[in-house]
């Protein structure tokens, strides 16, 4: 299988969002890359005709009727917020990038 | 395939085939959130009022499916003719961002509820059809406000309100030849949301999104061309005008030999052109898997059955009988149904029966008018009232001239159009004994006149027909006092 | 009042408050006077509010006088928990309390709302002290990762208690509380269990809610109890377990009152055996197991077979692929799950100047994560990342058809598996820090449980070098009952074991004031290695 590039190493930290130090990020790519080694195991079966199991529980259809039940008090929620401006949570300021 | 929409073609040295998909996010009309119950009306509602564990991302809280926004997606993929598979399910969009709160977006990948379908529209250049890609079920992000702090930079605030919204997502192929041909589709996808309930879809209000996919190559060319993506499309006609702007933008570049980018570009309405949003990073990695927390869904057949028999009647049905049992062109069918549709309904609904083709005249005329004015007018009026206008104007009972000012009036005031009629006394003057009188009166009043008359001049029968006119405050049925005049006179 | 209310079963407990032998507020005081006089040693406790508790306590006791004054039947129809001390982990929301998930991202967050399993206990009448310690976001099988230090194992304190649910097992082990509430997605209630010499269930998938649970892998996560003994634990289990329609994923299944279908007596529960048929799988005697550990779970065998149990060797061909299917699927759940800390809406924020919320976001994340969640957050973004989504993560979900097929064909042949919990005892502060692959390692004979989606349970079944030693039953879906049933028999049939009688042994040196803090102890004994 793959082995981890320090290059990928800070990809996949990005995709994350997690901001590593050096220390980190050189500790990991050797950490990373030991316990894909482990993964190479599962190369040994052969998998083409077996279905994924994301789920073990079968259920089906679990579904609510569109029912209205009453919200969090605003104020309780906003208590949370590391930063607030009246009624609203304010987060960093976005630098032109977006969403989806 | 023909080339884009006439204006663009002209200005353009090549005729390069433009290719056009369109993606249109439409926020469901359900009472509760997708996947909490907090309510999924934000308008009038205090920010950051709707919210719950759930819809906050709080740790802890779980998506719990709402049915009646899997039925409204259902149901919009039965009117366009998509399939859905036995079993579909969500899954998780991961990606960061503020108005984003659990760092995924629950969607669904590989398999939408609705796949393929089909929408024809009328353009300019005839009927279209449009091919639909798919229709998924996914949540709407909460809404974010860009201010300038005060201190000078920028603040970002968020309202979670919108986060959780039942959001469709309706994606065509891309087959769309033309700026118009995208604005038809996008108008009569509203109009189909509206007419089975799905959505308010207001553009103004958000509650209709429309992204399109622009690219040209050339005649015959296999693959397509650069890819540009433009948003920021407030209203039908700002997305004929973006797209015919971004074909004519590419035109101009190819024909200068530049080379396109992908990237996604902003509509400016003010100022009538598209500008770079940002440059697509090497396609976004979303790392979508099945979401653990959701089973799947099993669309029984019973389930399709029940929404299929609750369906109304979809405008393309409706235009087509207009035009066939009412005898109107397909013009006026369309757009008495585009704009009025349920009201010209109500009063072809009514008992005795009235000319179609004269309540459609007084419609387009006038109601459609007067609905410009008032944007939904026609939603607030009953349809009847036209009817008992045309009835009231078939049996002579009142001028073409008044049926006009009653109906204006009625739209105007909402008062009924008998009351109106009566206080106005619009009523015409038909009955002979009544007239009679009135031109007694008048004869007797005018004897010189009489006499000219005798003498063989004309135009006193006119002066004399005047004043019976006058004298019964125009109420008097022209044709017949020209009649009854005659008559006395020749005595 | 008995001398000492905390050497306790919750059964008996339970049985003394209605009888009057003491209140709950005495019991209640008890047990925080313990926990005040033992958790500097142990730290099996990230925080408890004694005003609170007693405030609990007391309004158990107005439960328990007005149904006294209606009569026999009003008290017994007390629900059991009345008045009983429960010990949640440190991820379990109780309506404005603190929950960290042992994580510095979660620092001095307070839940606006209860967890489902919070509302049946307040329900119930149990009274909570507090949260106890874990594993930073239930990432690890030692309880070092929290971010609060790690807790001590009261059979050796300079051992750890296993994890993550490491401070619900000592707390119970050492007589803090007689029953706590963990969650195993890996082994996190089943090995600390083993190696404080305890009771714990990993429930059947879908049997208890997560609403309300920190989460860690979705698909994967259960929340289940720990007690002294195995009614004890049956009797926490009645309350917690059910349908909620909060958690899509919670079973409507009908729940037993577990304790009340466990035979009163020895003789009877022992003879509960004849003609069970349990499975042995050969796979779970896996390499690196201590030989004390396998003579043990032999040796349990060996007495059910002689109370008439039938086992048979099982094959669970697929037991190996295991571990690194685990290690796939659950950190790809938890890369997604932990995405939502993001320090826009609660918990840690840092806001660099200047910083737009990329920089913000990396910041917050970067200092807020220990080394163990970030490890697993990189693991599962990477396995689910474009061009390795096919060779990681799907590939695991097809292994994982095979490791479930495995458990379907052995519950064909038996009723239920008998197994090791842990390849090993109570391991030394730091021995697995260094390695994670030995660190995963701990786990290897739970996991599977978790990947089927079946119950497991754990019972103390002896000691390795004067250290517990776990006996793991594991059962089909939804067949907690059984479970309980033949571990109430194992406890039958050793009850006269000298081990049984056997006290943690540490427990004198929790009450020293000499006693170092655990943190320091666990530093000591790093820097010693």
């Amino acid at each position: 299988m793959a082995t981890l590039s320090r290059k990928d190493v800070e990809h996949v930290a990005h995709l994350a969002r997690l901001g590593l130090t050096e220390d980190e990020l050189a500790r990991l790519e050797g950490q990373l890359n030991h316990i894909l080694d482990q993964y190479a195991v599962l190369a040994e079966l052969d998998t083409e005709h077996i279905a994924p199991t994301a789920q073990t529980i079968e259920l089906e259809n679990i579904l609510r009727d569109d029912e209205v039940e009453p919200s969090l008090p605003a104020e309780e929620v906003l208590a949370l917020a590391p930063e607030r401006a009246g009624q609203y949570f304010v987060v960093p300021p976005i630098l032109g990038e977006h969403g989806n | 395939m023909a080339t884009g929409n006439p204006a663009t073609a002209l200005e353009t040295a090549t005729a390069y085939e433009v290719v056009v998909g369109v993606e249109i996010h439409v926020q469901l009309k359900t009472a509760s959130k997708m996947f909490c119950s907090c309510s999924s009306e934000v308008r009038g509602a205090a920010p950051n009022s709707n919210t719950c564990p759930v819809c906050l991302g709080l740790p802890g809280a779980l998506p719990v499916i709402n049915r009646r926004a899997v039925e409204l997606v259902l149901a919009t993929g039965i009117a366009i003719g998509a399939t859905n598979p036995e079993v579909t399910r969500w899954d998780r969009k991961n990606y960061f961002y503020p108005d984003l709160p659990k760092g995924y977006q629950i969607s669904q990948f590989d398999l939408p509820l609705c796949s393929g379908g089909t929408l024809t529209v009328e353009t300019s250049t005839g009927p279209v059809e449009i091919g639909i890609r798919r229709a998924h079920l996914e949540e709407d992000t909460a809404r974010l406000l860009h201010q300038d702090k005060p201190g000078g930079g920028r603040l970002s605030l968020v309202d979670y309100n919108r986060s959780g919204i039942p959001l469709m997502e309706i994606v065509t192929e891309p087959c769309i030849t033309s700026a118009e041909a995208a604005r038809r589709y996008a108008e009569e996808l509203r109009l189909l949301l509206l007419t089975i309930g799905a959505s308010d879809a207001a553009m103004e209000e958000g509650q209709m999104r429309v992204e399109a996919n622009v690219s040209l190559r050339l005649p015959g060319a296999e693959k397509l061309g650069t890819r540009v993506e433009v948003k920021n499309m407030n209203s039908f006609r700002s997305v004929e005008r973006a797209i015919a702007f971004e074909i004519e933008r590419q035109t101009r570049a190819l024909d200068g030999g530049e080379k396109l980018i992908q990237e996604t570009r902003g509509w400016d309405d003010t100022r009538g052109v598209t500008y770079v949003m940002r440059l697509k990073e090497e396609s976004e990695d979303y790392r979508y898997f099945p979401e653990p927390d959701l089973p799947p869904l099993r669309t029984d057949a019973s389930m399709i059955a029940g929404i299929r028999a609750a369906m109304p009647e979809l405008p393309a049905a409706r235009r087509a009988r207009y035009s066939a049992d009412f005898g109107l062109s397909s013009y006026d069918a369309a757009v008495i149904v585009g704009s009025a549709g349920d009201y010209f309904a109500a009063a072809m609904a009514t008992d005795p029966p009235v000319d179609p083709k004269v309540a459609a005249g007084l419609l387009s005329k006038i109601g459609l008018r007067e609905q410009k004015a008032q944007p939904d007018l026609l939603s607030r009026r009953n349809g009847a009232e036209l009817a008992e206008v045309v009835r009231l104007r078939a049996s002579g009972a009142i001028s073409s001239q008044s049926a006009e000012d009653v109906y204006i009036e009625h739209l105007q005031s909402g008062e009924s159009v008998a009351s109106i009629v009566a206080t106005k006394g619009l009523r015409q003057m038909n009955d002979s004994s009544e007239l009679g009188a009135v031109i007694d009166k008048v004869i007797a009043a005018n004897s010189a006149a009489v006499a000219d008359f005798s003498a063989g001049k004309e135009q006193a029968l006119k002066f004399l027909t005047g004043q019976v006119m006058k004298e019964s405050r125009g109420q008097a049925n022209a044709a017949a006092v020209a009649q009854l005049l005659g008559e006395r006179l020749k005595k | 009042m008995t001398s000492d209310p905390t050497r306790l079963h919750a059964h008996e407990m339970a049985a003394g408050l209605r009888r009057g032998d003491f209140s709950a507020h005495d019991l209640a005081a008890a047990h925080l006077d313990r926990i005040d006089a033992t958790d500097k040693p142990l730290h099996a406790w990230v925080w408890w509010d004694r005003a609170a508790t007693l405030a609990q306590a007391d309004a158990a006791d107005d439960r328990l006088a007005l149904a006294r004054e209606e009569g026999e039947e009003a008290l017994a129809a007390l629900p059991a928990l009345l008045g009983i001390p429960v010990g949640l982990k440190d991820l379990v929301f109780t309506r404005g309390d603190r929950a960290t998930a042992g994580s510095r991202i979660l620092e001095g967050y307070v839940s606006p709302y209860d967890a489902h399993i919070s509302e049946n206990l307040k329900a119930a009448g149990a009274v909570l002290p507090g949260k106890t310690n874990m594993d930073e976001f239930a990432m690890g099988s030692s309880t070092e990762f929290s971010a609060w230090g790690p807790t001590a194992n009261p059979w050796d304190l300079d051992r750890v208690p296993g994890g993550s649910s490491g401070g619900s097992a000592a707390a119970v082990a050492a007589f803090q509380v007689p029953l706590s509430i963990g969650t195993d997605t890996g082994g996190s209630i089943r090995q600390p269990a083993a190696l404080t010499g305890i009771v714990g269930l990993k429930p059947t998938y879908g049997r208890v809610s997560r609403y309300g649970i920190v989460a860690f892998a979705s698909s994967l996560d259960q929340i289940g109890p720990l007690g002294r003994d195995v009614r004890d634990t049956a009797m926490l289990m009645s309350v917690i377990a059910g349908r909620d329609e909060r958690d899509s994923t919670s079973a409507d299944i009908p729940v037993p009152d577990y304790a009340a279908q466990l035979p009163e007596s020895d003789d009877e529960s022992a003879a509960s055996l004849r003609g069970v048929r349990l499975g042995l799988p050969k796979q779970y005697f896996v390499k690196g197991m201590e030989p004390g550990v396998e003579a043990r779970i032999r040796e349990a065998v060996t007495a059910l077979e002689a109370a008439g149990a039938e086992v048979v060797d099982i094959d669970l061909p697929h037991t190996d692929y295991g571990l690194a299917t685990y290690y796939i699927v659950a950190p790809a759940e938890a890369s997604a799950n932990l995405a939502r800390y993001d320090g826009v809406r609660y918990g840690r924020s840092v806001r660099l100047p200047g910083g737009d919320y990329i920089a913000d976001y990396l910041e917050t994340r970067g200092t807020g994560f220990g080394a163990e969640v970030k490890r697993r957050i990189m693991l599962g973004t990477y396995a689910l990342s474009a061009g390795y989504y096919d060779a990681y993560y799907l590939k695991a979900q097809k292994v994982r058809t095979l490791i479930k097929g495995d458990f379907d064909a052995a519950f064909e042949k038996v009723d239920a598996l008998v197994a090791p919990t842990s390849p090993t005892v109570a391991f030394k502060f730091g021995a697995r820090l260094q390695d994670p692959v030995a660190m995963y390692l701990s786990d290897a004979c739970t996991l599977p449980a978790n990947m089927a989606g079946v119950c497991g349970l754990s019972v103390p079944c002896g000691l390795s070098e004067g250290l517990p030693v776990g006996l793991q039953l594991i059962g089909r879906p939804w067949d907690e009952d059984r479970l309980f049933r033949l571990g109430r028999a194992y406890e039958a049939i050793t009850a006269t074991a000298a081990w049984r009688n056997q006290e943690p042994t540490d427990l004198a040196k929790l009450t020293d004031p000499a006693t170092q803090a655990a943190a320091d102890r666990a530093a000591a004994v790093r820097g010693a290695a």
